[in-house]
């Protein structure tokens, strides 16, 4: 079945939105979107604050329904399978699609370490062997292994703020997911810290699927393949970043880009 | 000018607040003192290892300091795991339910209860109906019952102030809601937990009124040689020496008070120390 629904699409995507709609309480922030994530890319979704680009990539995961009174419709699929199927573990949905927050968030009670093999504690499937491989893996990916190589027993909160939240990549990343949802990854960090993230982004989505929302166009410029503008909780568009930072269809795009509102 | 003005009315705040500070503190430190002089005569290695004796000048206190330690203990290992337990259900699970509503309000309720109170349900339910007579563990089951809406809410309140942004990285790894308590929400909340429960026994530890109506013992020469037996405890065996006509067992009673203050203290440190181990292992 799913084979037959990937054969319907023209190219395989890794997520597909379908008629997404999404609700807090009684005010709906999401109306029907629709789009397909293509596997290993890494694309932005941008669009000025309460467009419901958090709320989006939040339903990706099924996080958006751990807040009280908020609720979805419509589809969502991952390698073709619905996600909100009732067969379907949220907790195991959510190992395969990895999360960054956006303030660093490192668990304060744990050792860098610590925290790097967490999600591999929480959920109790520690392998005793390759522990450290694991460790060491996630660290490089993150970029971040030669700079805490030899304080891995300090707490992950005596890192400075961009390491912590490297550290909180390297955190999704040791659980092997196949996609990684970063919400505005960088705004809580300064211009340094913030070009160390956007060239591990760079490195990373060779080798997973990216969502990245952010603020800022420079970054979204830099980083994606693919650019989904959101407004009011509609797709506006959706398309090569290139494209869509060079000749947006939609006026409302163009004004958001050259800085009219937002 | 005004600066000056704004600058005196700050200093006039600070004395009054310094104050506040100071004067309950002389008076603490008079009455300890008043304590220790008192108590100076008595204050022997005899007096700690000596049982009761109707002459005040070789009556001991080891029974109450004995029956103190074992009743403070079970407080401990009743009322922690209970208070704890309903503290995260309150917090993690039950949170916005109508259940937990009528909960939290019976709990500040019960805060508020008298503990002469608790003595009565007590004698009622531990000593009578459930059959285990004036023991030890039916002292402890009262005081647990008396410091549960303590430990409760200052549990609440620790659980509380560790982050929303950590239970959702829980999440987001794939914990299911008992992992992250477990392994994140639990450990950074420890600290706060374990300054409620310390405060929470220390009042245990002091408590005469419930202990009296539950059937503590006043005259006791031997040792609890378990938790069914009967048994006294050091605030008892205090109110006891004072409320006998002989002179020198008011001296009986200072030194008495000396040793329930060193024990709270002793025992007030020996959980901070603990807490703050585990601060540094997990900080």
């Amino acid at each position: 079945m799913a084979a037959a629904e990937i054969g319907l699409n023209e190219t395989p995507a890794k997520f597909v939105a379908r008629d997404v709609f999404a609700w807090f309480g009684d005010k709906r922030v999401l109306h029907g979107i629709n789009l397909d994530i293509a596997a290993n890319r890494a694309i932005a979704i941008i669009g000025p604050s309460g467009c419901g680009k958090s709320t989006f990539i939040r339903c990706l995961n099924r996080m958006h329904e751990l807040v009280p009174g908020a609720r979805i419709e419509g589809q969502i699929r991952l390698d073709g399978i619905d996600v909100y199927d009732g067969g379907v573990d949220p907790v195991r949905l959510r190992r395969r699609v990895g999360m960054v927050f956006q303030k660093p968030n490192p668990f304060p009670s744990m050792s860098v370490r610590e925290n790097v093999l967490a999600g591999l504690r929480l959920t109790g499937s520690v392998p005793r062997a390759g522990l450290d491989e694991t460790l060491q893996k996630a660290l490089i990916q993150a970029a971040l292994w030669d700079e805490v190589k030899d304080r891995l027993g300090d707490p992950g909160i005596s890192l400075s703020g961009g390491q912590q939240q490297r550290l909180c990549i390297a955190r999704a990343l040791a659980v092997d997911p196949d996609v990684l949802l970063m919400d505005e990854p960088c705004s809580a960090l300064d211009p340094i810290a913030t070009a160390k993230i956007e060239d591990l982004i760079h490195t990373l989505k060779q080798s997973y699927t990216i969502v990245i929302v952010t603020h800022s166009m420079q970054q979204a410029a830099r980083v994606s393949d693919q650019t989904a503008f959101f407004l009011s909780g509609d797709l506006i568009e959706f398309d090569e970043t290139n494209t869509i930072f060079t000749s947006p269809r939609d006026s409302r795009t163009e004004d958001y880009i050259t800085g009219k509102f937002g | 000018m005004r600066r000056t003005g704004g600058n005196r009315v700050e200093r006039a705040f600070e004395l009054c607040c310094l104050a506040a500070v100071i004067v309950p503190l002389l008076f603490l430190a008079f009455l300890i003192g008043d304590v220790l002089i008192d108590a100076a005569g008595r204050m022997s290695w005899d007096f700690i290892t000596g049982y009761p004796s109707r002459r005040a000048e070789r009556a001991g206190i080891l029974p109450a300091l004995v029956g103190s330690l074992l009743l403070i203990s079970l407080t401990a290992l009743l009322a922690l795991p209970v208070g704890v337990g309903a503290a995260i259900y309150l917090e993690e699970y039950g949170k916005r339910s109508k259940l937990a509503e009528l909960i939290e309000i019976n709990i500040a309720n019960l805060a508020g209860v008298p503990s002469v109170i608790y003595g009565l349900l007590g004698l009622g339910l531990f000593v009578r109906s459930l059959g285990l007579g004036r023991s030890v563990l039916a002292g402890a089951a009262t005081l647990s019952l008396l410091v549960l809406p303590i430990v409760i809410l200052s549990s609440r309140e620790a659980l509380r102030t560790v982050p929303q942004a950590l239970r959702e990285a829980c999440y987001a790894l794939g914990s299911t809601r008992w992992q992250a308590i477990r392994r994140v929400v639990l450990p950074t909340a420890l600290p706060g937990i374990l300054t409620g429960a310390i405060l929470s026994l220390s009042r245990a530890i002091g408590e005469t009124a419930p202990l009296i109506v539950v059937g503590a013992l006043t005259y006791v020469t031997f040792l609890p040689d378990g938790i069914d037996a009967p048994f006294t405890a050091l605030p008892i065996q205090i109110f006891n020496w004072v409320s006998r006509p002989q002179r020198e067992f008011l001296v009986n009673a200072a030194a008495g008070i000396v040793v329930l203050l060193v024990t709270m203290l002793l025992l007030n440190a020996l959980a901070i120390f603990l807490r703050n181990r585990l601060q540094r292992r997990s900080a």
